[in-house]
């Protein structure tokens, strides 16, 4: 189809795959630099802010992968970020382990639940997946209000507190690193074809149901991570904080970040969690606005600020999506 | 047994109203193939567009017969010019863009809507009884009141004249023929956008007596109804087949005899799962829906 991504850089090479192993080595290293040597020295609100953002990342990234490059529409992120936070919960509450492995074990749960959501209703159209993931987020919630053991409507309290700067961003970082790898894998090429002409890819012998199921499943592993982080961050977590309006919250930042992009989303998702904080006083309309967002955007541009590009494509010498005016 | 007849009449009656709003759905999905979010949220202002016109009209007070056929055209035309605005302003400029994209818009709407009711509304309001209420007690624990007949007679008279619309007139066969394929409909002449429009309005003329319907009954309304309320009915519409007209009302009337009998004899508190979990199982093992038509992709 005309609107195909732009072509991706050179094809890999070892030194290349080795710098930018390095390169995230360092990023790790200075992640947890920041941690050690910065963090206690800054604003409290500034770093609340900061680690706010690294978990709106973990949730945006999954999307983004399920939407903006695969081409399937799902409501119900913030259905998997109530698993994740949940299992991470009771793992830290009756095991007595390290929270981060609870974070882990929230993120593979919500693999599961991507799995039993996903293999039946990925068969279907994208109308149709829309309003079951919709269901599935309303059904989540519901299940949870009504089980004692989770603590219903309450909510669970006194978890530890673990959710650091350090552990956010090392997390963020594996977040990004696994994804983009697995885009630039032939696996993410698959995904891309989905999005762009399922029969076409069908016709090739591919099993497009299992590509989706797959894009969906790894979108539900980072949002159940990002839901185990933020139940060790503020040590309480409540069946309303993973409603329907956190996931149009989720949507809306990879929607206007361009469906079709990483850095985009993860752009959008950075700006939007920061700008109520800067805003106060509007942050009561903040709903209108990303409404408002989410329309002016459709009409406008519809795909996205960077519409399919990455950031890095605009630092590059030579214009790498020169079809785009197409 | 009169455990299950009251819960027959509870069940039909909320049934009766879910069917009202599957029909914009199921309507406008047959000539758009969108899933219109927003249409919820039509329901939702009609309930307080009738309000604030009976509250100005001082209706609300001093209630009269007269009045509250005023109230309820001024509720219905309101839901109407907004359903022909929403479709005119948010969705024909991405006519011819994906579905993606104006699934997206149609959220946007949708939020937009409910977000701006809340600011304006208020969580919640009560709802003034504008008609004289009774209660008949045929049995023991089995009681009819003049609510539920009210909303199965306006339901009737409302579904009736639909279908004399959709099936015995010219805008209503350039309806079907729309929705049977847009394209060729332009190439015989037919004004398609005008047969949208037109479309829209009829269906938010249809959610906005729901919504008077459903005030005059709970006498609470809320800026979110149209979230839980329109959702619900969409659900129906797919139980239904979506873009069929008698599916639209079976399925309403369907999931309005589950929730009630759910809430009925297990728990209330899973009421609202039992949509989706319906949902769920239909598009499983019959995706186009009780009375859908099945198709064949074609390339």
């Amino acid at each position: 189809m005309a609107d195909a991504s732009p072509p991706r850089p050179a094809p890999i090479s070892l030194r290349g795959t080795l710098l930018g192993y390095l390169a995230f080595a360092v990023a790790i290293a200075a992640v947890w630099g920041i941690d050690v040597y910065a963090v206690p020295w800054t604003d409290p609100y500034l770093t609340d802010i900061v680690i706010r953002i690294g978990m709106a990342l973990l949730a945006v990234m999954g999307l983004a992968l399920v939407l903006g490059f695969t081409g399937q529409f799902s409501l119900g992120h913030a259905g998997f970020m109530a698993v994740g936070a949940y299992a991470a919960a009771m793992m830290s509450l009756h095991s007595g382990l390290h929270p981060m492995i609870g974070v882990l074990v929230g993120g593979f749960a919500a693999a599961v639940a991507g799995v039993v959501v996903g293999l039946p209703s990925l068969r279907l159209t994208g109308d149709y997946l829309a309003v079951v993931t919709l269901g599935f987020n309303g059904i989540i919630i519901v299940l949870i209000q009504n089980a004692p053991v989770l603590g219903g409507a309450a909510g669970l309290t006194g978890l530890p507190v673990a959710t650091t700067f350090g552990w956010t961003f090392t997390w963020v970082l594996l977040g990004g690193l696994f994804i983009r790898n697995l885009l630039t894998s032939a696996h993410g090429r698959v995904f891309e074809a989905v999005r762009d002409n399922e029969i076409a890819l069908r016709s090739l012998g591919v099993d497009t149901t299992r590509a989706k199921v797959v894009a969906f499943v790894v979108g539900a592993f980072w949002a159940g991570i990002a839901g185990g982080l933020l139940a060790h961050y503020r040590a309480s977590i409540f069946p309303s904080q993973f409603q329907f309006d956190r996931s149009i919250e989720i949507l809306a930042m990879v929607v206007l970040g361009g469906t079709g992009s990483l850095s985009g989303p993860l752009l959008s998702a950075a700006v939007l969690t920061a700008l109520p904080e800067v805003l106060r006083p509007v942050a009561e309309y903040r709903m209108v606005i990303y409404s408002l967002l989410l329309i002016g955007m459709m009409i406008l541009r519809p795909k996205g600020l960077l519409g399919g590009k990455e950031i890095s494509d605009f630092f590059r010498r030579r214009p790498a999506a020169k079809k785009e005016a197409a | 047994m009169t455990l299950f007849l009251q819960q027959l009449i509870n069940g039909l009656s909320l049934g009766a109203i879910y069917a009202l709003i599957a029909l914009g759905y199921t309507m406008v999905y047959g000539t758009l193939q969108l899933i219109n979010f927003a249409h919820g949220e039509v329901y939702m202002m009609g309930a307080f567009a009738a309000l604030y016109l009976a509250r100005f009209l001082g209706v609300d007070t001093n209630p009269t017969i007269p009045g509250v056929i005023v109230v309820a055209v001024g509720a219905m035309t309101f839901c109407a010019v907004l359903g022909m605005t929403i479709e005119r302003v948010a969705y024909r400029p991405l006519r011819r863009s994906s579905r993606l994209n104006m699934l997206i818009t149609a959220i946007g709407v949708s939020l937009l809507l409910q977000n701006v009711g809340l600011l304006a509304f208020g969580a919640l309001q009560s709802f003034p009884s504008l008609l004289p209420e009774a209660k008949w007690q045929i049995a023991d624990g089995l009681a009819l009141r003049s609510q539920d007949v009210l909303t199965f007679s306006v339901t009737i008279a409302l579904m009736l004249g639909l279908h004399h619309i959709v099936e015995r007139t010219q805008i209503g066969r350039a309806m079907r023929a729309v929705s049977h394929s847009r394209d060729t409909a332009a190439l015989m002449g037919i004004p398609v956008d005008r047969v949208v429009s037109f479309t829209f309005a009829i269906g938010s003329v249809l959610a906005g007596a729901a919504a008077l319907l459903i005030a005059l009954d709970k006498h609470t309304i809320r800026p979110d109804m149209g979230m839980t309320g329109g959702l619900k009915a969409f659900v129906a519409a797919v139980l239904g087949g979506i873009g069929s007209i008698p599916g639209a009302v079976a399925g309403g009337l369907l999931l309005g005899l589950a929730e009630t009998f759910v809430s009925g004899y297990l728990a209330s508190t899973y009421r609202d799962a039992i949509a989706f979990l319906l949902l769920i199982g239909i598009l499983l093992y019959k995706p186009s829906g009780l009375f859908g038509k099945s198709t064949v992709e074609k390339v």
